[in-house]
């Protein structure tokens, strides 16, 4: 008897630690890969925009069309419960994420709301290009300032 | 016994001393007189001291009302920024103009006692007299509101406020820290980064007793939220150009287009609102610091 509960004991410990060690790490790149794009595009962007980089309209609205398709990912399955910066490592992903979720998606939209502000005035000339940075950047920010952990 | 009769009256004089020493000073009353404010130009002081970012309410979307609630850990205990918007009760609307220069430039409050440094007035020391008064007069713009400030949640011995009288006296003064004369552009940048915006608070590393090692100015210092590290914005770490430092200040955005987080937002919300030469002063002075 006592030995079988002992082996119950270790098979439920054996359980539980496994869900601990949940391996997170392709949520983890998908996210990170898909800031990763956004950052390259708001590059070109960012770059037209201080005149770093010469204005053409036609890259900068397919930049603008990628911050869109990028604000469409479903952020669900990038999201998983449980990969927070408490409970595993390589993010800075907090927990207000979860415990806070329906912030954190609007956060979200208005990251798609600003982006389709620059959808809208890419192509329309170099001028229009600073405005729309500064709302991306306000979007950017917004839950960075609540979501992410510092460095 | 005479010996020891010396030695209480050498004890009481320097007890005497001491608490001379460590009295509060306002700044007399007439400091200021003869000095009209102009509301407009109060606002941009407003904007680069960044006042809101911390007396605004948690997570508040109308960032002028100072209504106060946002908590600050640190080693001596919690923080909590207090109602400074105009209300005559709860905030500071029965002030003078004299009272509130006290306050940003002494640390002291208009009964006389000494506020805790989480306030920044080391760096708001260095205010010029006419941003104090234009200021002042922004304030009168301010939404008042009736939320009631709450104490501090400091304990046994910080909770003793004569003893911010001696870290005033190991901290306080009114000395630049990137000393000397200076071209028009750094002169403002320095004015920006060491009075009004306080960077050193947060981004220089502070002694044991809390205050900040200017030695190792602007080189940056562990988060006082615990977590994490402020970077260091001296050329040897902080490999960004002039203008990248400046576009940074604007929109948030890094060169390589990550985004600024934390505190630090606040903090860009406002210089985003200043002028573009201000914030090429900024830079200008980050880039030429030792």
């Amino acid at each position: 008897m006592k030995k079988q509960v002992f082996a119950l004991a270790t098979a439920a410990a054996l359980i539980a630690t496994g869900a601990v060690a949940q391996d997170y790490s392709a949520n983890l790149k998908a996210r990170q890969g898909q800031f990763r794009i956004m950052a390259l595009n708001l590059g070109i962007l960012g770059g037209m925009a201080q005149g770093k980089i010469a204005y053409q309209a036609e890259a900068a609205q397919r930049a603008a069309d990628t911050l869109v398709a990028v604000s469409h990912i479903n952020p669900g399955p990038l999201w998983p419960e449980g990969s927070d910066n408490m409970s595993v490592d390589g993010t800075r992903a907090m927990p207000s994420i979860w415990d806070e979720n329906a912030d954190f998606l609007a956060k979200w939209g208005g990251f798609g709301d600003a982006a389709a502000g620059m959808q809208q005035v890419a192509a329309t000339g170099q001028e229009a290009l600073g405005p729309a940075m500064g709302k991306l950047g306000g979007a950017c920010k917004a839950c960075h300032d609540k979501h992410r952990a510092p460095q | 016994m005479r010996v020891f009769r010396g030695l209480i009256l050498v004890a009481v004089l320097v007890a005497a001393a001491g608490w001379w020493m460590t009295r509060p000073r306002p700044l007399p009353a007439d400091a200021l007189a003869g000095l009209e404010g102009d509301a407009a130009r109060g606002e941009t002081v407003f904007l680069a001291a960044g006042c809101a970012s911390c007396h605004a309410a948690p997570e508040a979307t109308d960032k002028r009302v100072l209504s106060g609630g946002q908590r600050f850990a640190s080693d001596f205990g919690t923080f909590i920024a207090p109602n400074i918007s105009p209300d005559p009760t709860h905030g500071i609307g029965g002030w003078t103009g004299a009272q509130f220069a006290s306050a940003l430039r002494r640390g002291v409050s208009p009964e006389g006692r000494h506020y805790y440094p989480a306030f920044p007035y080391t760096a708001y020391a260095k205010m010029r007299d006419q941003d104090v008064v234009d200021l002042w007069a922004f304030w009168q713009t301010l939404p008042a509101s009736a939320t009631p400030s709450q104490p501090h949640e400091v304990g046994f011995p910080f909770s003793i406020r004569r003893g911010v009288g001696v870290w005033k006296l190991l901290y306080m003064n009114e000395n630049w820290v990137v000393a000397g004369d200076l071209d028009p552009e750094h002169e403002r940048g320095r004015y920006l980064v060491e009075a009004l915006a306080h960077c050193g608070e947060c981004h220089t590393p502070r002694g044991p007793l809390g205050g900040l090692d200017t030695s190792r100015w602007l080189s940056g210092a562990p988060n006082p939220s615990g977590k994490g590290e402020i970077p260091a914005l001296t050329p040897d770490r902080l490999t960004w150009d002039a203008g990248e430092i400046a576009y940074y200040l604007e929109t948030g955005f890094t060169p390589d287009y990550d985004s600024a987080g934390g505190h630090m937002v606040a903090v860009v919300e406002n210089f985003g609102k200043l002028t573009a030469e201000d914030r090429a002063a900024v830079a200008a002075y980050v880039k030429a610091l030792p």
